[in-house]
C-alpha cells in the first residue's frame, strides 16, 4: 500500500488506466491514509470509494476544501453558521473533477469563509502543520495544504482570494497554483470576495498541478465571469529557462523577510540563472499598497456576500424573543466567528455613505495602479518572482492577537490577486525559523500575465526539476 | 475589537500618500463583453427539497418571526 501513496497523480492515472493498479485499491489506500488524520485537516471523509471513473484523472481521490458545495455532503465553509448544511448541488469545479474521473476523498478544514492566513479561524479547530504540529499550516486552504503535505491526500483543491492557495502550499512544502481570475468557474464555491475568489490546485508537484488545472478550467454558463483557458493545459515539459526574463520587484530589498526565507529566495534566483534565465529588478511601486487595498475591497465584497446568512432559508438559526431582525442578529452573533465579524464591520464601514469614495473608491483605484505595475513589468519580462510568504510557518497562537500582523502574511500574494493574474508557489528549500528550531519549507512564487498558465507551469516545472526539493515532514532537521 | 479595527484603518489610510485623482477604478480584471445565454426555461428545485434545508419550514414556505413583534 505504501508504494501506491508515493506515486504522483500523473503516474497513478497512467497505472490505473493501464490496469496495473486497481482504482478501488488506490482509493482505499488513500482513504486509509486520510483516516489517520492527526492534523485536523479533514472535516468530512468518504467512507467508501467507487474508484472514480474514466478520464484524465481516472481513479484519483481529491481532497476538497469545505468551501465547495457538494450535493448531500455537509459543507460548512469552516463556519458554525453552516454546521450540518447539505447543499442541493455540487460546485462546478468538483463536478469537473468528477467528470475527469476523480472522486472526492474528503472535505478539508479551512479558515471560516476563507478569511485567514493560519487556519486558526476555523470554527472546527485549527489545522496543524505536518512539518511541526505546534505551527500553523497557513490559510485559508490550510486543511487542503496539510492533507497533501502530510500524506493524507494525493492532491487537493482550495480557493485563493489573496493568497489562500499559495501561502499554505508554501508553508506545507507543496505546490499551489492560483489561476487567472476567470479560468475556473466559481459556481458552487461559497463566495467571500467575488471579484478576487479563484479555485486552484494544491499538489505535490507542478505536473500534477497542470493535470488538475486542465480538468478544472473551462467556461461555465452558471458563472458569467468564467472564460476558461484557451487551448487547455498540457503537461509541462520545459527543461531550461533560456530566453526567459524574470523580474524581481526592486522594493523587495527593503521588505520585511525572514533571513532564512531570503537566503532560499536568492539561491533560487541563482538556480534560474544557471538554467539560462535572465534576472533583473523592476519597480512595482504600488505593490506595497496591496494589503491596504485588499483589506478594503475583500471585506466590502464579503459584507455583501455574507448578508445571505440570516437563519431563514438554510444553515443555523438562533431564535429570539423579538422580531425577525432580532432573530437575524442573534443568529449572526452566535454563528459567525471574530474574524468574520471584523471583516463584515470593516466592509460595511468602507461601503457606508460618506466613506465609500475614501475607502472603496480609492482602493479600486489602487487596484488599477497595481495592475498597471504588472502590465509594465510584463512588457519587458516573462515573470515576476517573489518569496511566497515573508516567513516560514509560524507558531499556533503567535499572531492571533494582532490581525494586522496576520494580514501581512499576504504581502507577496495579494498584488497578483488584485491584478487577477496567475501565480504559482513551488517549494524551493528549507529554512530555519527566526527564533530557531527545525528547518521548514520555503515557497518561491512566480507570476505571469493573465491566461499565461502554460508558460508559467512550464517554467515552474523546469525550476522544480533543477531544485529537486525532496524533503518530507519529519526529516526537515537534517534534510 | 474597536482598537483592532482602528489599527487596520490606519494602515489602509496609507493609500492617501498616492495621487489617485485621475485614475479609473478597477472592479473587474478580465475584460468581458456582455455574456448571454439562451433564454430557455429550466426546471427549478422542487419546493420540498429546498425546504429540507430550512431551519423552520411551514406550509410550503420559510417561517420567520413577525417583523413587528410586540
Amino acid at each position: 500500500m505504501g508504494g501506491l501513496l508515493k506515486l504522483s497523480v500523473a503516474e497513478a492515472t497512467k497505472r490505473i488506466a493501464a490496469r496495473e493498479v486497481g482504482a478501488a485499491e488506490y482509493f482505499e489506500a488513500w482513504r486509509e491514509a486520510a483516516a489517520g488524520d492527526e492534523l485536523n485537516a479533514y472535516l468530512w471523509r468518504a467512507e467508501e470509494g467507487e474508484g472514480g471513473g474514466e478520464g484524465p484523472l481516472g481513479g484519483i481521490p481529491v481532497a476538497v476544501k469545505d468551501l465547495f458545495c457538494t450535493e448531500g455532503v455537509e459543507t460548512t465553509a469552516g463556519s458554525r453558521i453552516l454546521e450540518g448544511h447539505r447543499p442541493l448541488y455540487t460546485a462546478n469545479a468538483v463536478w469537473r473533477l468528477a467528470a475527469a474521473g476523480a472522486e472526492v476523498l474528503g472535505k478539508t478544514n479551512m479558515d471560516e469563509f476563507a478569511m485567514g492566513s493560519s487556519n486558526e479561524n476555523s470554527a472546527y479547530g485549527p489545522v496543524r502543520n505536518p512539518w511541526d504540529r505546534e505551527r500553523v499550516p497557513g490559510g485559508s486552504s490550510g486543511g487542503s495544504a496539510a492533507a497533501v503535505g502530510g500524506g493524507l491526500a494525493p492532491c487537493a483543491i482550495g480557493t485563493d482570494t489573496g493568497g489562500s492557495v499559495r501561502q499554505p502550499a508554501s508553508l506545507c512544502g507543496i505546490v499551489g497554483l492560483k489561476p487567472t481570475y476567470g479560468a475556473i468557474s466559481r459556481y458552487g464555491m461559497i463566495a467571500f470576495a467575488s471579484s478576487l475568489d479563484q479555485c486552484g490546485p494544491l499538489t505535490r508537484d507542478v505536473t500534477d498541478a497542470a493535470l488538475l488545472l486542465g480538468a478544472l478550467q473551462g467556461r461555465d454558463p452558471c458563472d458569467s465571469t468564467s472564460v476558461g483557458i484557451e487551448g487547455g493545459v498540457k503537461a509541462p515539459a520545459r527543461e531550461d529557462l533560456s530566453g526567459l526574463r524574470f523580474a524581481v520587484p526592486a522594493e523587495l530589498a527593503h521588505d520585511a523577510i525572514e533571513p532564512g526565507v531570503r537566503a532560499v529566495f536568492e539561491a533560487t534566483l541563482k538556480r534560474i540563472e544557471e538554467l539560462g534565465g535572465e534576472i533583473a529588478e523592476v519597480p512595482l511601486p504600488h505593490a506595497e499598497h496591496g494589503i491596504s487595498a485588499y483589506y478594503v475591497i475583500a471585506p466590502a465584497e464579503a459584507s455583501s456576500n455574507l448578508a445571505r446568512y440570516d437563519g431563514v432559508r438554510y444553515g443555523m438559526r438562533v431564535e429570539s424573543e423579538g422580531d425577525v431582525v432580532e432573530m437575524y442578529e442573534s443568529t449572526r452573533a452566535a454563528g459567525f466567528g471574530d474574524e468574520v465579524k471584523r471583516r463584515i464591520m470593516l466592509g460595511t464601514y468602507a461601503l457606508s455613505s460618506g466613506y465609500y469614495e475614501a475607502y472603496y473608491g480609492r482602493a479600486q483605484k489602487v487596484r488599477t495602479k497595481i495592475a498597471g505595475d504588472f502590465a509594465a513589468a510584463f512588457e519587458r519580462f516573462d515573470f515576476v518572482v517573489t518569496p511566497t510568504s515573508p516567513s516560514v510557518a509560524f507558531g499556533l497562537g503567535e499572531k492571533t492577537d494582532d490581525p494586522l500582523a496576520m494580514y501581512m502574511n499576504d504581502f507577496f500574494t495579494v498584488p497578483m490577486s488584485l491584478a487577477g493574474i496567475p501565480a504559482i508557489s513551488i517549494p524551493a528549500g528549507l529554512a530555519e525559523p527566526d527564533r530557531g528550531g527545525p528547518r521548514l519549507p520555503v515557497g518561491f512564487q512566480l507570476a505571469a500575465p493573465a491566461f499565461a498558465e502554460q508558460k508559467l507551469l512550464d517554467a515552474a516545472y523546469a525550476l522544480e526539476q533543477a531544485i529537486g526539493f525532496d524533503a518530507k515532514p519529519g526529516e526537515g532537521a537534517d534534510g | 475589537m474597536a482598537g483592532e479595527l482602528s489599527g487596520i484603518l490606519e494602515h489602509v489610510d496609507r493609500i492617501d500618500e498616492l495621487e489617485l485623482d485621475d485614475v479609473p477604478p478597477t472592479s473587474h480584471v478580465v475584460e468581458l463583453e456582455n455574456v448571454l445565454r439562451p433564454d430557455a426555461p429550466r426546471p427549478s428545485w422542487p419546493r420540498e427539497v429546498v425546504l429540507e434545508q430550512a431551519p423552520d419550514p411551514a406550509d410550503g414556505a420559510f417561517r420567520v418571526p413577525s417583523p413587528q413583534a410586540d
